[in-house]
């Protein structure tokens, strides 16, 4: 690839980064608190693309000065660093072609967050707590709460801050280790290939014929039953569904 | 591009070309091509963009199965993860090649090597963030003339123990304070060790650095985009190929693989750390799935802690990029042995 395409392809890079940052796209794939760095990094791709590019068009070359130093400008290259200039030469960068991937992946096809496939490759993350001090729920009913809140508060807490109370929780639909419906959350800390499950067992009310990865909303109450996740052993709490109503996916896939 | 009979074209080219280069073929066509059009890069790339926009909607039926779904969004999101640190460290890179003068980073390091060593991996505290930033800034200290063995070392140690790390680590583990202290000292001392063991064993021409020759007669700004240019192709191309690997490997690999592995203490410190090397998690993200890993020993997930941020699939791509091949081939396995070697050790004296 030349210098001239380059330009185009780190033009590309920039804009897709700038397209995905700038409307709730990014959300799919990374933490929420990196969007100002992603608008930074395509601002700074896109700046790069404009320079190179002005300079490939109208730009002149001042041959390199082999006598004296130039202050303004920069010293050629170390000797022995030059030396490893070859295998560059001919076909300059030829791994620059595969930036056109995540391109064309972001812009043209935008890979959804990820559903129950990856949840049920890994196994619940509750993770330990060894001291938990879980604040009263919010004073609504039904009490809207996370899932990974809840299951923390069922596990860590014997569900003492959830006794007597109704709570709605909002995940999608994955297959249990039995077959039975489970309502799970992705959590994610960086970005998608660091998502981990949190999964919460429904009891009652069971939804029936649900496709899995399908969003709903579930109503219910705190249940003292417990299951163990087949992938680590970790506890799997329940919920006793009083209703569910199916909603469409959120923005905010992940927890 | 084709450039055919631009005025003054043989001069440009003549800059253009690589220092050291001795073959006639000019890069872009330039020179011998006048009066004979053949397709550039940049036509190509637009055909490609072409024929990819046209199947659009068979590739996004194609992506929608449940397996290729999550292929799909975890390759997208280890590159997207990537891409800002990656670029801060790229630019970070070209501040040091245009505008430290060479050779004011090596003095400002202690002159014997084995001194310079740990002080350059200690240094890595102060560089907050992801390892992919990591990599072009150590490629351009050693082309800023700071001996190898202390850029690598500061390769290590920047995404193992910089503060963002470390605090991520304790959140992880509430319960287990002395996690953090274990994988602090398990990643200074392997980065520590790694240098020396490029000190004893390492030879230059091992080291293939893409030579910048574009940058001399250059004034700085020019210098300073064109190095920038240079490095998000080369870096981001390889990058690209490292979420694939991982991506790929993410979705094949049963998990319940790891599960029948967990009882055995030995083999599960090498499974955990081959998982490290597979998944290639940024390494301010990497504590938390060390913490879900539950069914896993604390020294196996402190061995999955200390391999991730030093080597792992995207590293391993990034380091051919930028050092050559045959150095990855070589620095990788050293690195992971040492640093399954020293998180075993450290685990046993602290977990």
């Amino acid at each position: 690839m030349n210098r001239a395409a380059e330009s185009v392809v780190v033009a590309l890079v920039g804009g897709a980064v700038l397209r995905i940052s700038l409307t709730d796209q990014y959300l799919s794939y990374v933490r929420e608190g990196l969007r100002p760095f992603l608008v930074a990094a395509g601002v700074l791709l896109l700046a790069t693309a404009g320079a190179t590019l002005r300079s490939e068009v109208f730009g002149r070359r001042r041959p390199a000065d082999p006598h004296g130093t130039d202050p303004g400008q920069v010293e050629p290259v170390r000797a022995g660093a030059a030396r490893g200039g070859h295998g560059h030469a001919h076909g300059r960068t030829p791994v620059a072609w595969l930036l056109v991937l995540p391109v064309v992946a972001l812009v043209l096809v935008g890979p959804r967050p990820l559903g129950a496939d990856a949840a049920g490759r890994a196994g619940t993350a509750l993770g330990s707590r060894a001291d938990a001090d879980f604040p009263p729920l919010t004073a609504d009913d039904p009490a809207r709460v996370g899932l990974l809140d809840y299951a923390s508060r069922a596990v860590f807490d014997q569900g003492r801050t959830l006794d007597g109370r109704r709570v709605l929780l909002t995940g999608f639909t994955t297959d249990g280790p039995g077959g039975e419906v489970q309502l799970t959350r992705m959590i994610l800390t960086c970005c998608a290939a660091d998502a981990r499950p949190v999964k919460v067992g429904l009891a009652g009310d069971v939804p029936g014929g649900l496709a899995p990865d399908t969003w709903i909303e579930v109503v219910g109450r705190y249940s003292s039953r417990t299951a163990r996740d087949p992938v680590n052993g970790e506890t799997v709490p329940y919920l006793l569904v009083e209703s569910f109503r199916e909603v469409p996916a959120p923005a905010r896939a992940y927890e | 591009m084709t450039r055919p009979g631009r005025p003054g074209g043989s001069a440009s080219g003549a800059v253009d070309r690589p220092v050291g280069s001795v073959s006639g073929t000019a890069p872009d066509g330039a020179g011998p091509a006048v009066g004979r059009w053949r397709p550039g890069s940049v036509e190509v790339l637009v055909v490609v963009l072409l024929l990819v926009v046209l199947s659009r909607g068979w590739l996004a039926d194609l992506l929608d199965a449940p397996r290729l779904r999550t292929w799909s969004t975890v390759f997208v999101s280890i590159v997207v993860q990537a891409v800002p640190f990656l670029v801060f460290g790229v630019a970070l890179s070209a501040v040091i090649a245009v505008f430290v003068p060479a050779g004011f980073l090596a003095r400002a390091l202690p002159s014997r090597p084995v001194l310079a060593v740990p002080v350059a991996a200690a240094a890595g505290v102060v560089l907050p963030g992801c390892e992919c930033g990591s990599v072009p800034v150590a490629g351009a200290l050693v082309r800023r003339g700071v001996t190898p063995a202390a850029a690598f070392a500061f390769l290590l140690s920047a995404p193992a123990i910089n503060p963002i790390v470390l605090t991520s680590t304790a959140v992880a583990f509430p319960g287990a304070p002395r996690m953090v202290v274990a994988r602090g000292l398990a990643g200074l001392i392997t980065s520590v060790l790694v240098g020396w063991l490029w000190l004893r064993l390492g030879r230059a021409d091992w080291i293939r650095l893409p030579g910048r020759p574009d940058l001399a007669g250059l004034a700085r700004w020019p210098a300073f985009w064109a190095s920038c240019r240079h490095d998000v192709v080369h870096a981001g191309g390889y990058l690209v190929i490292g979420g694939l690997a991982a991506a790929t490997l993410n979705v094949t690999v049963p998990p319940r693989w790891l599960t029948a592995l967990a009882d055995n203490p030995w083999l599960s410190i090498l499974v955990l750390a081959a998982l490290a090397v597979v998944l290639s998690i940024c390494s301010e993200a990497d504590a938390f799935v060390a913490a879900s890993l539950s069914q896993f020993s604390l020294t196996a997930r402190l061995a999955f802690l200390v391999v991730g941020p030093m080597i792992d699939l995207k590293l391993f791509a990034l380091q051919a990029g930028t050092f050559g091949r045959g150095f990855a081939l070589r620095f990788a396995p050293a690195t992971f042995v040492t640093a399954v070697a020293v998180a075993v050790a450290v685990g046993a004296v602290l977990l």
